[in-house]
């Protein structure tokens, strides 16, 4: 596993975290730390234990082994995978997103501002119920931000969203950290944008297989073998110098001398 | 107008004042069988009241305290004996209730009015209870002041609540704690059978009229009111059981809130 030398600007790391539920083990000496103004992402398949993980780094899960240490007085904004209200609670956009803020930070205009800043303005004065899945994303992004977060925490952002939509989204994101400064950690199964969205990869399949810039782990040995050569050499095809090409099975073979497909 | 009828009315517009807002929140968390369950298991408090020689007030508020203690340490858990919630509380219920009606068998019968335990007995609220009634729903009312944010966020979500900083158990708790006291109180009203439709149904009436939770929970405030004071008119007027008359002018006020409904989703 590749070493990234230690700063001090660590917001949160997670590591020799062990979770089994009912006797399964869920996740096994899992480790995973996010700094300052970076993106982190896990990816992994179905049930490798991504959402477990957050919600252990986040503390809403004990592990049964290992420690989450955070930097002293860490402000997180945590982004769910879903949220279903039910229908017979009266709640706007706007009522939602003043639920749980302090004076301050729920005053009319922050919210205004930060609606418009996730490009859902349009819905502030809609049922929270009546909203497409792409708009609500975005009102949990905009609560998210509304609490001034050192770390944005995001359980598949994407969900529900069209492709369009989702690539429009992850470049969101990553305008929010370029502008705010503060670390994104996110789950993700959508493998092609997240590889050229992220700085950091962590892929967890109840262990973490290999850990990294997305391009080395693209070529882990580990992570072609659980996502297969094909799209483990397509995503590898974003962050390198194309000297070859490669065939179907996604081995390299020089350049014009093959009969899979080409890049780029 | 008699005394025993002023005081019924003021028994009922406080049970109905704190049942608002209480139902509301019941019928966002979806804990209506969970409501049924605690007045359910109100009579089997009753019967040990009986037994022990103490008053029923304090044995259904104990039995309700210890329902609340047990579902609340039981949710969260995984699925204990891979029963449901919802079956585990219609045990409960009914065991309960049952239970309790077999010891009351037990109980020297001659002075105890069993049907106005189970559909409650308005007409008899004396000043003793009228005072009790006043301190514990200021109480019931105070927390639910109290918790009202916290309970709001985690109806909402309740890991977002815990990661901002809410301690949702804790929250969850109390409010199961009022929900038991509410329903030791508004069992002199409606009786131990009925209690939940003072929860649900005033709730669900205000329900279309309201563009914010605040308003709703006033508004089943309200709509629990005029039930109150219906139901008591009509048993008056037509001789009818009191409790039961209390229900049945509430689920008109329902009936009524629908065409209501249907042009707000319309819009």
């Amino acid at each position: 596993m590749p070493e990234r030398d230690d700063g001090g600007n660590i917001l949160i790391e997670a590591s020799g975290i062990d979770v089994s539920f009912s006797g399964r083990p869920i996740l096994k000496n899992a480790e995973a730390s996010v700094r300052s103004g970076e993106i982190m992402t896990l990816i992994g398949p179905n049930g490798a234990g991504k959402t477990t993980m957050i919600k252990v780094m986040l503390g809403l899960i004990p592990p049964h082994g290992g420690t989450v240490r955070r930097r002293p007085g860490l402000r997180i904004g945590y982004m769910p995978q879903r949220l279903t209200i039910d229908p017979s609670l009266p709640l706007t956009v706007n009522g939602f997103l003043a639920l749980g803020l302090d004076r301050a930070q729920a005053k009319m205009g922050r919210r205004r501002h930060v609606l418009s800043e996730v490009g859902a303005s349009q819905v502030a004065d809609s049922a929270i119920q009546n909203i497409s899945g792409g708009e609500l994303q975005r009102v949990l992004l905009a609560r998210a931000l509304l609490r001034d977060p050192d770390l944005l925490v995001l359980d598949e952002p994407v969900q529900g969203v069209d492709v369009w939509g989702q690539t429009e989204l992850y470049a969101l994101i990553r305008r929010l950290r370029d502008e705010r400064g503060c670390g994104v950690l996110m789950v993700s199964h959508d493998l092609h944008v997240v590889m050229a969205a992220t700085d950091q990869v962590v892929c967890l399949n109840h262990h973490v297989c290999c850990a990294g810039h997305p391009e080395m782990v693209s070529r882990h040995p580990e992570f072609v073998s659980l996502f297969g050569t094909e799209i483990a050499g397509e995503l590898a095809v974003y962050h390198h110098q194309h000297d070859h090409d490669h065939d179907v099975h996604g081995n390299v073979v020089p350049h014009g001398d093959h009969e899979g497909h080409v890049h780029g | 107008m008699d005394d025993f009828l002023i005081r019924a009315g003021l028994a009922g517009l406080v049970v109905a004042a704190i049942s608002g807002p209480l139902g509301a929140f019941v019928v966002w968390r979806r804990m209506a069988y969970f409501g049924a369950t605690l007045s359910h298991s109100a009579l089997l408090g009753i019967a040990l009241g009986l037994l022990l020689g103490i008053s029923p007030m304090i044995g259904v508020a104990g039995v309700g305290i210890v329902v609340a203690l047990v579902l609340s340490a039981g949710s969260g858990g995984d699925g204990a004996a891979h029963l449901s919630e919802d079956t585990l509380l219609g045990i409960l219920a009914h065991g309960a209730l049952a239970l309790g009606l077999v010891l009351i068998a037990f109980a020297d019968n001659a002075r105890f009015d069993l049907m106005g335990y189970l559909f409650g007995d308005i007409l008899a609220v004396g000043m003793t209870d009228l005072y009790w009634l006043f301190g514990v729903g200021t109480l019931i009312g105070g927390v639910l002041l109290w918790i009202w944010r916290p309970l709001l966020t985690m109806t909402v979500h309740a890991e977002l609540a815990q990661v901002e900083g809410i301690d949702v158990a804790r929250v969850r708790l109390v409010f199961m704690l009022i929900l038991a006291a509410l329903v030791a109180l508004a069992m002199k009203i409606v009786g131990v059978l009925l209690v939940t439709s003072l929860l649900i149904i005033p709730a669900a009436t205000a329900r279309p009229l309201s563009r914010t939770p605040e308003q709703m929970a006033a508004l089943a405030a309200i709509c629990g009111g005029l039930s109150v004071l219906g139901g008591l008119s009509g048993s008056y007027v037509f001789d009818t059981p009191s409790g039961p008359s209390i229900v049945v002018a509430s689920m008109v006020l329902f009936v009524l809130s629908r065409p209501v409904a249907a042009l707000s989703i319309r819009r």
